[in-house]
């Protein structure tokens, strides 16, 4: 770990400020990832600020009928939350699948949504990855891939988004409010949150230097089947291989995202307006333009056993 | 004490306090913190410093230089020891690799410099700023790649063979032949290494983790180039071995010479990525196994063969050790085959040999039985063997092998596992039954203690025998409190100390039987003392009871022998040629159900049952403990477990807990473990043997014949993922 500077904001604005007028700055909150990454130099902040204090920790019903979560809502509160229970089902599934009780009493709102990959070259510091160290080259390519992605990839990078939580908010269509260093705020959709790898797979995000997510808006409540379904190695504590969030209506349709298979949680509403015609249909036009490795190749199948699955519960 | 000739009934056989379910005497200590583990320890004259180990970014190849400048220089830093200024190290004898590299790198992430500084933050950020620069070489990587380059190795019994196994099995009315691979797996233990080292003058002190005291102590004055005498180790508390600890460590020689660099007392602990690529792993294993047998189940022909491989000067995994014994069959051949790998270090972890080797044997055993339209435990009971099957004129000491299979099944409910393989679907699981033999031989290795009786009646025991999580302080204090007839909490135990007679040591499961022999030992030589003391004239015939010695109608209290002034007797068990004359092996039989869903292949525990036939429990509460825990690391082998060889670059990917997925708990649900009441006169004179690696042996293959009985898809490439099942299941659409 490198030294580094520390800072509490006290405000929003302060924050977003400090952070697009300092070099090197990152904003921490729970810390359940930056720190791990800092101490192996993955991230090497020279200043942190710390926003635990901005008092963005509330959830709160907005005007549309839906919920305002806080950016510092923690993990653990959120999954808790009657209305999230009761409204958001999938959301709170998502959240319980992921992560530990230890870790998602820390793991806030807006960390989630910016946590890195568990690309395990990302990891290792002595290892080319273009998203570590850009232009070095991916070693995953060629290297070791089971866990990796297999759609929305590029040749400068394989890495998968890990987070259970943001699969469910990309079905739900929830809206990432923002402040930026100027001031001025402005909503992204999940949808349009993280970028794809491309050439650039260091860039994972569309966020503004100094921008601060806020808040996540989640749309008024869907009716239909909640169904978070997460495939893994191991019973708990263990990053999805494949896991769907699903919302299925009695009649069929619904929208389903998926993840670990992509960069970021992976939606595709052509491939939804499928689900009636079953997994199969779905799973052909969401892994359409799919580049898996040998090692992961696995992953097409599973996808569509996986939403099979899924979709039989929810007719269940 | 020479042991040599079967043990006749003895004190221990009262079972007033061995035996019993007696709760481990040092958990009060764990539970609350109070025990200090290696890397905690502080001493009230120590102010220590803090030494980060810099690891080699590559596999193979050589260091051109080594710019240390800026590490030097940053804050808080000082010394940086690299190999360079230090010479050419001599190596441990059971070492394979260099613990501190010099200027040829043999295996990634191995130590090639440490940093010292005033804080840990100061020293690991300065270990990042050593610049190297290598110029790497190819390297061998991929086992299965150098598979036909593996030749016979120089030590041990790399063949074996009785009968004629070639003609036998060529004319045997069913054949099975069948190849197995098991993958790279790591200890992961808890605690990593950790070492804390002193000089004082020209003697060194080290605090550290270690399951083999005099080991580490011998191979650490090797290796620095100083006299043992000069050396002292403590251990008192470990977080766990598994074998990875058996053997001196890096942390302990870069903490040796960053403390006489730093003139500190220094610290070192290897961060959890090191423990994969810097430590030993259990090696990768390629298994051919073939099988020839009459229409009636009975076994005329077995093969089995191995390959693996590790550095050169390293040695193999003898997978094939349990194939020459578990089940009869007059024509028999193995064969063990070494290849050169460029990895880190292969070594002993967790029932070498037997772990790997029952991972692939059991399931071969299982295929087999299905060919021959047997029933898998009709099959091991048909073929079960009271004498070694090469040598039939060599019995096995004790073996109730078939007694487990049968208690086993019946407490399990064999009876109702589906005949065919994918026949029972509850909801999206499919249910299905393994079993699988356990096997592992039994250890002997001469085991001293000294023992302490003081004017209040307190026995004090110590011995260098550790305490790796197993129950050693807890089975030496009851062996003395039955011997001197006190009650436990009249017994003190120190151990894990360079300053305490030679033990066994922790490893091979031979700690538990041979260490208490120790301990037993040295109190037959207190009673003796006690007894002339007391004025008694036979030792034979007292009865050392509550706290009191008798015989006939005079009685004395124990600690009155003591009065003047403490005794103290020390002893050492040496085994004769028992084990020789006598096959001693210690017997099981694992069952498991498990559910594999439907739609994605995910294996999930049901439940597990271990029957243990070793001997005598010498505590029914740690010895349960041993064999639950192997069980979980049996489905973690089963089902997760791989270190993942990256084949170009030459190191294991997954270097840490997240990434190497040990089973937590939501993957053991319901685990089981009964002892078969015996006693082995054989083994020692507390009749015990190991059991803590028994309970590790069969159970992967018990998990995969689960799987198959479940689905019908056969595994032979461990571990058993979804991706290799998936396939293989019914349409889900």
């Amino acid at each position: 770990m490198r030294a580094f500077s520390y800072e509490r904001a006290s405000t929003i604005e302060a924050a977003a400020k400090a952070a697009a007028s300092t070099d090197g700055a990152k904003f921490i909150a729970g810390g359940t990832n930056l720190l791990d990454l800092m101490k192996l130099e993955i991230e090497t902040p020279t200043h942190l600020i710390d926003v635990n204090r901005l008092g963005v920790d509330r959830i709160e019903p907005t005007p549309e009928g839906g919920l305002r979560i806080g950016a510092l809502v923690r993990n653990t509160d959120l999954a808790a939350d009657e209305r999230i229970r009761r409204d958001y089902a999938v959301l709170a599934r998502a959240l319980l699948a992921g992560a530990s009780g230890q870790l998602r009493n820390r793991a806030t709102t807006a960390g989630n949504l910016l946590q890195r990959t568990r690309c395990p070259y990302f990891y290792d510091t002595s290892q080319p990855c273009n998203k570590r160290q850009p232009g070095s080259g991916c070693s995953a390519l060629s290297g070791f891939s089971r866990q990796l992605a297999v759609v929305g990839v590029s040749d400068a990078c394989i890495a998968n988004h890990p987070s259970d939580m943001a699969v469910a908010m990309r079905a739900l269509d929830a809206i990432v409010e923002t402040v930026r260093s100027d001031g001025t705020t402005r909503s992204v959709p999940i949808a349009d949150l993280h970028r794809l790898p491309g050439d650039t797979p260091h860039i994972e995000h569309v966020l503004e230097r100094g921008e601060l997510i806020t808040a996540v808006v989640l749309p008024k409540p869907l009716s239909g089947k909640h169904i978070y379904r997460k495939v893994r190695d191991r019973a708990s504590y263990a990053f999805a291989l494949v896991s769907i969030a699903a919302v299925v209506l009695p009649d069929g349709t619904g929208r389903v995202a998926v993840g670990g298979i992509a960069p970021k949680p992976w939606r595709d509403e052509a491939a939804e307006r499928e689900l009636p015609n079953g997994a199969r249909a779905v799973t052909a036009k969401l892994l359409a333009n799919a580049r898996p490795t040998e090692q992961n190749a696995f992953k097409m199948a599973l996808v569509e056993r996986t939403l099979s699955a899924v979709l039989a519960e929810a007719r269940g | 004490m020479r042991f040599d000739t079967p043990a006749m009934t003895n004190p221990i056989d009262q079972g007033k306090v061995v035996g019993q379910r007696i709760h481990r005497i040092d958990g009060p200590l764990k539970t609350t913190g109070r025990a200090v583990y290696a890397y905690e320890w502080h001493d009230s004259n120590g102010r220590y410093v803090y030494g980060y180990i810099v690891g080699s970014a590559i596999a193979k190849g050589r260091i051109r230089s080594m710019d240390v400048s800026a590490a030097r220089n940053a804050p808080g830093v000082l010394a940086v020891v690299t190999s360079d200024g230090i010479g050419d190290l001599k190596k441990g004898k059971y070492n394979t690799a260099k613990l501190f590299g010099g200027t040829e790198i043999q295996h990634y992430h191995q130590a090639i410099a440490v940093v010292v500084a005033e804080t840990f933050e100061e020293a690991r950020a300065a270990a990042a700023l050593v610049k190297v620069d290598y110029a790497e070489e190819k390297g061998a990587f991929d086992l299965e790649a150098a598979k036909d380059t593996a030749v016979k190795p120089e030590e041990g019994e790399p063949d074996s063979a009785a009968g004629d196994f070639d003609a036998a099995f060529e004319t045997a009315a069913v054949k099975f032949d069948q190849t197995y691979t098991t993958p790279d797996q790591s200890h992961a233990m808890m605690e990593p290494h950790a070492s804390i080292a002193a000089w004082n003058g020209d003697e060194l002190t080290v605090w550290t983790s270690s399951q083999m005291i005099d080991w580490w102590r011998t191979d650490l004055a090797t290796t620095l180039g100083i006299d043992k005498e000069k050396v002292h180790i403590m251990s008192p508390f470990i977080g766990g071995g598994f074998g990875c600890k058996l053997f001196l460590r890096a942390d302990a020689v870069l903490a040796a010479l960053a403390a006489r660099e730093a003139k500190r007392p220094v610290k070192v602990a290897l961060p959890r990525p090191f423990l994969m690529n810097n430590t030993t792993h259990r090696p990768a294993t390629i298994q051919r196994i073939r099988i020839g047998a009459e229409r009636d189940g009975r076994i005329t022909a077995i093969a089995h063969e191995s390959w693996s491989g590790d550095l050169p000067g390293g040695g193999p995994e003898v997978a094939v050790q349990q194939t020459r014994l578990l089940y009869a069959g007059a024509n028999r051949m193995t064969a063990t085959r070494l290849a050169t790998l460029d990895l880190p270090e292969g070594n002993a972890m967790r029932a070498p040999g037997e772990a790997p080797g029952m991972m692939a044997l059991e399931i071969a055993i299982d295929e087999m039985a299905e060919r021959l339209g047997r029933d898998p435990v009709d099959f091991r009971i048909i073929n079960d063997t009271q004498v070694d099957p090469e040598k039939p004129e060599r019995p096995f000491s004790h073996r109730n092998l078939v007694g487990c299979l049968r208690t086993g099944a019946e407490r399990f409910g064999w009876q109702d596992r589906s005949k065919q393989p994918g026949g029972r679907r509850e909801g999206n699981w499919l249910v299905g039954m393994g079993v699988a033999s356990a096997f592992r031989n039994n250890l002997l290795v001469p085991s001293g203690a000294r023992v302490r009786l003081d004017r209040e009646g307190i026995v004090t025991v110590e011995t260098d025998m550790t305490d790796i999580g197993t129950g050693s302080y807890t089975i030496i204090a009851q062996t003395a409190a039955e011997m001197l007839g006190v009650p436990v909490d009249k017994v003190a135990v120190s151990l894990g100390d360079s300053r305490f007679p030679v033990s066994s040591g922790s490893g091979g499961q031979f700690g538990g039987n041979c260490s208490t022999a120790g301990v037993y030992a040295a109190c037959v030589k207190l009673r003796e003392a006690v007894a002339q003391k007391l004025g008694f004239n036979s030792p034979d015939e007292l009865t050392f009871s509550g706290g009191e010695v008798r015989a006939g109608d005079r009685r004395m209290p124990l600690a009155q022998a003591a009065s003047d002034e403490a005794l103290v007797a020390e002893d050492r068990i040496e085994f004769g040629d028992l084990d020789k004359t006598h096959q001693q092996s210690t017997f099981g039989a694992h069952f498991v159900e498990v559910g594999v869903d439907v739609a994605t292949g995910e294996t999930r525990i049901r439940r597990m049952l271990a029957v243990c036939g070793a001997g005598r429990i010498l505590n029914p509460i740690t010895a349960r403990s041993q064999v639950i825990g192997a069980m979980t690391m049996g489905v973690g082998g089963a089902l997760s477990e791989e270190l993942v060889v990256d084949t170009e670059r030459g190191f294991f990917v997954n270097h840490d807990l997240a990434a190497y997925e040990v089973p937590v708990h939501a993957d053991i649900p319901h685990q089981e473990v009964i002892f078969l009441d015996e006693s082995d006169p054989m083994s020692s004179p507390m009749k015990a043997k190991g059991i803590a690696e028994l309970g590790l042996c069969g159970v992967a293959a018990a998990v995969a014949n689960a799987i198959y009985n479940a689905t019908g898809v056969r595994v032979r490439k461990y571990p058993i993922t979804l991706d290799k099942l998936i396939n293989g299941l019914p349409e889900v659409s």
